[in-house]
């Protein structure tokens, strides 16, 4: 087994063109996989292309119209970078990871490269509408995130390809909340979780509101009809629009953690909660 | 295939110093840090990231170091617990003072989380101590000490243990005597050590729950892989291929001959080379499976026609346990109302973060096991059965135990390399991985329990009945104790005249189900404490109430027929929590009143435990030696696996000799050094093991006495080989040099042994099965969320008759752990095969799930007990998930009756209580 370790993107890129490998960026996903493997007698283990002393995948930028967040933002990096309230439920998502030890290592690019429909960070991304930066030899491309996240642990990364940075459009006024539901306090598994991003006008009335639910599909989906009924309503008043027709889409599994059914009544009170919550730091603002 | 490959190098700064190591850059640094650089107070409890015991800070973060690889340690600073360190010197010693270490294999990695915490918010809050902590478990403490440890630490307290002086230690809250290598991360677990150049040894398990196979040519194997050493098969085990807890039922292979039945069963242990064993594929085997249909629970187990898993027993019935007073159906006859119930427990893992692991040694005709335990002399006679030698030629030395619950009573590692070391005669290492360890060691019985219960219009219980199967899995381990446990405690703690228990341990192809802190009994009470609050509802009595009506007390009869004499304070157990019962009654109906998504409930259960096996001799005996060089030194062969034993049995023989424990060494479960304790199980070591180093320090007590012509008052102290004898005006010295022999330097030596009063059970269980029982009644209040079915265990006030306290810190700690565990078996503790096998899926409380806990302990003497006490370790649990499940029912009116309630089994039964509303 080769282990490669280039200071380099491009280094980085040649590698990945070449050779059939595992990337490894902070190792909390492909650590647990490889030593469950073992545990049932699977040693074997692709080549590893070690990304985490490429200097061109670090750093949290802020620009006018968006934040760009290198692929090896870790999710400490991510809660500490003092960031506006547009993105405070990712931060919430961020500091509901694992325990401290994992945030510390885990970074936002390999949350959403192993795309479990668990995967903290990826209703958040949805709501906040964000744009993934993938390179490869032959060089960039952006995707919609939306783009990006196909399936049941599956992407749209290619073989040759790299994460590169997460690029978050920045909205006017707007702020986000993020709710994870789990069996216990740290260390937890989403049963559900629902990301929320809304802004509103003088008047409180929504301006622009983008809501995804996690763990109730194989990818976290966007609830648009939810969204279309709460444009322009008052946000005080939005939890109780939410209706379970708007949750329809959904189609959660049932598993050692907990029944479908159970997922999405459950996944309904969670984005009441979340829009009560979303009305509560606005009315705690205003006054 | 390369067995040995050549590393690079890797240089990083450990602990302010650079180390360059040769190591696989894809390799942890966990297990560079341990194999690579020998530093092993970094502990790997589960090699994924889910138990935070390997937490080590990098550049000052903390950080798993299981999930980091060796080559991105390339030029950071790591801080381990071996680090020499100002804020980390006043963590070991705030967690010392505090008994925040119990078996210890957490702490190293608690104390770097703290350390991380304490550095970057000097004055965390609780809830911030908790974040800080969350990603590192514990499965001993229930946090609360540890959380205690690192305020005193914020607050900047002086964190100093009493030394107790002589005569004084009994009651006294000394330090555990074997804390400090536990928060200096020196304590040596059972991976920590090896003789220089073993082998490894690794075993090859059946990913089926029944299936026959057969193996093709190993040899060639073998000559493929030149750092192979063995492959060994059932064929090669030179003694009996078999083990088992009774001395009658050894049915459990070392190595699978050609069937498996269960999944996890090992079929084949591959020895070599590290790289060898681990780098050989299961699938490059030549192994040829033909898989049969497997009987999972006991409804397969037992339906007619199911073929059975052991021809000595066609109808996959191990044992069956019986207990019979009075008329039972007289008795539902005399009750103004009868509760009805089925109950269903699952599998429950005991999630101690060490993984099995050990070593062994053969030194000419004798093989020596160094290994985490609980049952040192069981451990020899499996040994010596499976190698095919006399137990003489066979010497377990424990290693520190990262905590047993009953997982380590069992043996598991120590046959397998104990048979490879005696062939190859080299030194042969083994390390479970934590899969391994949860799919091949046993579990806390699955149960399903009837159960029915009838009280006349006062409230005084009249009937008790009860039938229960317990799937105690593919081997017998302790299912025989399960099942005759459970019909002598199912009734609960309560006068009932008319009973009848009857219980079964069925085989199924399922991990086998062996002791579990409780024996069987905490799965009984969840169902008779139920029915207690049906009564108590149909009645209109309160649940409390209705409690102390029938609480058994001094001079009353167990449905065993047995009089309780002495120490039963349940009543008083009961008095103690009823004030706070009360207000926190008020306050739930307060907070309920408003109505509102969050319900408030309180619930109340009850428990007793007899200490000791049931209706079996199990004596134990200890020895206090004093040497020409004035050692005095205490040979304990009781286990500490966590719970103090050392340090209250060294309580227990320093006051009853009269020195201080400070003056003693102790050699703890050596089986060549120390006399037989019996294992460290059923609550027994403080009580049966405590009198026996009552008696030991009696003993050598005495003869010093006689020495001296002193009179029983005398006092004592011990000065290098100075023995002063001060009695009255009179005072001796005594000079230990001069005294015996070069040749045998031990001048004086004292011995206790004991073996509690029980006799044997009738047909009907009539008969005294325990010498003492601990009792305790705890109140538990949760907050329910009605919309996601989630619950919060808010508070728990639990009073423990303990008999006498010897260490209150301990005592406190072990309940505290079993609230924990309580709570986790209420909450969310789930085992199945194949899918929670991992600490990730199987979830065990953290930091942030304990409740605020008050203990009440009360101390009804026990005057067959050393200085009154008896044993608290399993008590401990046994009331938690009840009264956890009364405050959820009080809380929003759903009576549950299968565990764990985990969110969306509340919420359905919710559900189901609005439909039929
Ligand atoms: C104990 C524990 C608890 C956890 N709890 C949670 C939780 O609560 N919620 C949650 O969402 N997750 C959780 N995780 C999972 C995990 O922490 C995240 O998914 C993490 O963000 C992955 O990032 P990483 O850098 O560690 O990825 P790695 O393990 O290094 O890689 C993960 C995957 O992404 C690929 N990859 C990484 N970076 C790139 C890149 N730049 N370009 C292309 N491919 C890349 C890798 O090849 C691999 O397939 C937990 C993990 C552990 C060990
Ligand atoms: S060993 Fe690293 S987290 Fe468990
Ligand atoms: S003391 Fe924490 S696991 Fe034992």
């Amino acid at each position: 087994m080769h282990y490669f370790r280039p200071t380099s993107l491009a280094d980085a890129l040649a590698i990945r063109a070449d050779h059939d490998v595992t990337v490894l960026a902070g190792g909390t996903d492909v650590y647990p996989v490889r030593t469950a493997r073992r545990a049932w007698g699977d040693p074997a283990h692709k080549d590893v292309l070690d990304i985490s002393a490429v200097t061109e995948l670090r750093g949290i930028s802020e620009e006018a119209d968006h934040v760009r967040l290198g692929a090896l933002t870790t999710w400490s990096a991510l809660a500490s970078a003092g960031l506006p309230p547009l993105f405070d439920g990712y931060v919430q998502a961020a500091r509901a990871v694992g325990g401290v030890q994992v945030q510390n290592l885990g970074t936002l690019a390999g949350n959403i490269v192993t795309a479990s429909p668990a995967g903290d960070g990826i209703p958040n991304l949805l709501a906040l509408d964000a744009m993934v930066e993938l390179a490869s030899r032959a060089g960039t491309r952006t995707l919609p995130f939306a783009g990006f996240a196909t399936g049941y642990r599956q992407t749209a990364l290619r073989p040759d390809e790299i994460v590169t940075a997460l690029i978050l459009p920045k909205l006017t006024g707007a702020r986000s909340t993020f709710l994870k539901l789990g069996a216990r306090a740290y260390l937890v598994i989403s049963i559900a979780m629902v990301a929320a991003v809304v802004a509103t006008d003088a008047e409180d009335r929504i301006t622009a509101v983008r809501i995804a639910v996690g763990a109730c599909s194989a990818v976290a989906q966007r609830l648009t009809a939810l969204e279309a009924a709460l444009l322009g309503q008052p946000l005080g008043q939005a939890a109780g629009l939410v209706m379970a027709g708007h949750l329809a889409g959904l189609a959660p599994i049932d598993d050692v953690r907990a029944t479908a059914a159970y997922r999405l009544a459950a996944a309904e009170s969670l984005v009441r909660d979340a829009l009560t919550d979303l009305a509560a730091t606005a009315a705690r603002r205003a006054a | 295939m390369l067995d040995r490959p050549a590393f690079p190098t890797v240089s990083l700064i450990v602990n302010g110093t650079d180390r360059t190591v040769a190591a696989d850059p894809f390799a942890s640094l966990a297990d560079t840090l341990r194999e690579g650089l020998g530093l092993t107070g970094t502990k790997v409890g589960c090699d994924a990231g889910d138990c935070g015991a390997c937490t080590v800070l990098m550049d000052g973060a903390q950080v798993c170091a299981c999930l980091v690889a060796t080559a991105q340690a390339e030029g950071r600073a790591i801080t381990t617990i071996e680090a020499a360190d100002p804020l980390i010197d006043r963590l070991r010693a705030a967690f010392l003072a505090a008994g925040a270490a119990q078996c210890g294999i957490c702490t190293p990695g608690m104390i770097m989380a703290a350390a991380d915490l304490l550095a970057r918010n000097p004055s965390p809050t609780r809830r911030e101590i908790e974040d800080g902590i969350g990603g590192v478990l514990c499965r001993c403490t229930g946090y609360i000490k540890i959380i205690e440890a690192i305020e005193a630490v914020a607050r900047g307290a002086n964190a100093f243990a009493p030394v107790a002086e002589a005569g004084a230690a009994v009651g006294a809250r000394i330090a555990r005597a074997d804390g400090l290598p536990k928060v200096q991360g020196t304590d040596r677990f059972g991976a920590d050590f090896a003789p220089e150049g073993a082998l490894w040894l690794r075993a090859v398990r059946s990913p089926h729950a029944r299936a026959r196979f057969t193996l093709g040519n190993l040899a060639a194997v073998k000559a493929a892989h030149p750092g192979l050493e063995a492959i060994l098969t059932a064929s090669d085990i030179p003694g009996a291929n078999s083990f088992g807890i009774f001395p009658t039922i050894k049915d459990q292979p070392v190595l699978a001959p050609g069937f498996v039945r269960y999944r996890g069963e090992a079929i084949l242990a591959l020895v070599g080379s590290r790289a060898a064993v681990e780098g050989i594929a299961d699938a490059a085997l030549p192994i040829t499976w033909e898989v049969e249909p497997a009987l999972i629970g006991v409804e397969a187990a037992l339906a007619a026609g199911a073929t059975p898993l052991h021809a000595n027993i066609p109808d996959n019935v191990l044992t069956r346990g019986y207990l019979e007073t009075g008329d039972v159906a007289e008795g539902h006859r005399l009750g103004a109302a009868t509760a009805e119930g089925r109950f269903r427990t699952g599998f429950v893992e005991h999630a101690y973060i060490e993984p099995e692991a050990g070593y062994a040694i053969r030194v000419g005709d004798r093989i020596e096991v160094t290994a985490c335990t609980q049952a040192a002399v069981m451990d020899q006679e499996e040994v010596a059965r499976v190698v095919g030698i006399s137990m003489a030629q066979v010497r377990i030395i424990p290693s520190a135990c990262g905590g047993g619950f009953g997982g380590k009573l069992d043996v598991s590692i120590q046959p397998l390399i104990a048979v490879a070391a005696w062939l190859t005669k080299k030194p042969v290492r083994i390390v479970y991985s934590r899969t391994e360890s949860m799919a091949s060691t046993t579990k806390r019985h699955p149960s399903q329990i009837h159960a029915l219960m009838s009280a006349d219009a006062e409230g005084r219980f009249t009937a008790y009945e009860m039938t229960g199967d317990f799937n105690t899995g593919a081997y017998a381990s302790w299912g025989p104790t399960v099942a005759n446990r459970v019909p002598v405690h199912a009734t609960g703690p309560y006068k009932v005249p008319h009973v009848r228990n009857a219980t079964r341990a069925v085989h199924t192809n399922e991990v086998p189900a062996g002791a579990f802190r409780g024996f069987g009994v905490p799965q009984a009470a969840l169902a008779g404490e139920t029915l207690i609050d049906d009564l108590a509802e149909r009645l209109g009595i309160d649940r409390w109430a209705i409690r102390r009506i029938n609480a058994i007390d001094h001079g009353d009869r167990t449905p065993t027929g047995q009089i309780l004499h002495a120490s039963a304070g349940l009543p008083q157990c009961l008095d103690a929590v009823k004030a706070g019962y009360d207000t926190l009654m008020a306050e739930a109906a307060a907070h309920n009143a408003p109505g509102g998504r969050m319900a408030r409930g309180v619930g109340v259960a009850c428990m007793w435990y007899g200490c000791g096996n049931t209706s079996m001799s199990n004596p134990s005996k200890m020895r206090i030696t004093l040497g020409r060089d004035g050692r005095l030194t205490f040979l304990n062969g009781a286990v500490d696996i966590g719970q103090g034993s050392s340090t209250v049995l060294l309580q227990i023989a320093a006051d009853a000799l009269g020195l201080p424990t400070a003056a003693f060494d102790f050699v703890v479960g050596d089986t060549d050094r120390t006399p037989d304790a019996g294992k460290t199980s059923a609550s027994r070591q403080t009580f049966v093991s405590g009198n026996a180093a009552k008696l030991a320090g009696m003993d050598l007590r005495a003869k010093i006495l006689a020495l001296a012509n002193a009179g029983p008052q005398a006092r004592m102290s011990l000065d290098g080989d100075r023995l002063t004898v001060e009695d009255g005006e009179a005072s001796r010295v005594i000079d230990l040099s001069v005294l015996g022999s070069e040749a045998d330097a031990i001048v004086l030596a004292g011995e206790g042994e004991y073996d509690p009063p029980t006799t044997a059970l009738d047909a009907r269980g009539q008969g005294i099965p325990y010498a003492t029982y601990g009792f305790a009644a705890q109140v538990a209040e949760v907050e329910v969320d009605r919309l996601l079915g989630t619950v919060k265990v808010t508070r728990i006030l639990a009073a423990h008759d303990v008999g006498r306290a010897v260490n209150p810190t301990l005592t406190e700690g072990q309940i505290h752990g079993g609230i924990a565990q309580g709570l986790g078996l209420a909450l969310m503790e789930e085992y199945l095969p194949g899918r929670t096998e991992n600490l990730h899926d199987y979830l065990i409380p953290t930091a942030g799930d304990m409740p605020e806990i008050t203990i009440h302990l009360v101390e009804d003497t026990e005057p067959e007990g050393p200085f009154g006490a008896k044993g608290v370790g399993e008590p401990a649990l046994v009331a938690t998930a009840p009264a956890i499940l009364g405050a959820i029912r009080h809380a929003v009116g759903v009576r549950m009756t299968e565990v764990p309630v985990l969110p969306h089994r509340l919420w359905a039964a919710m559900q189901g209580r609005e439909a039929a509303e």
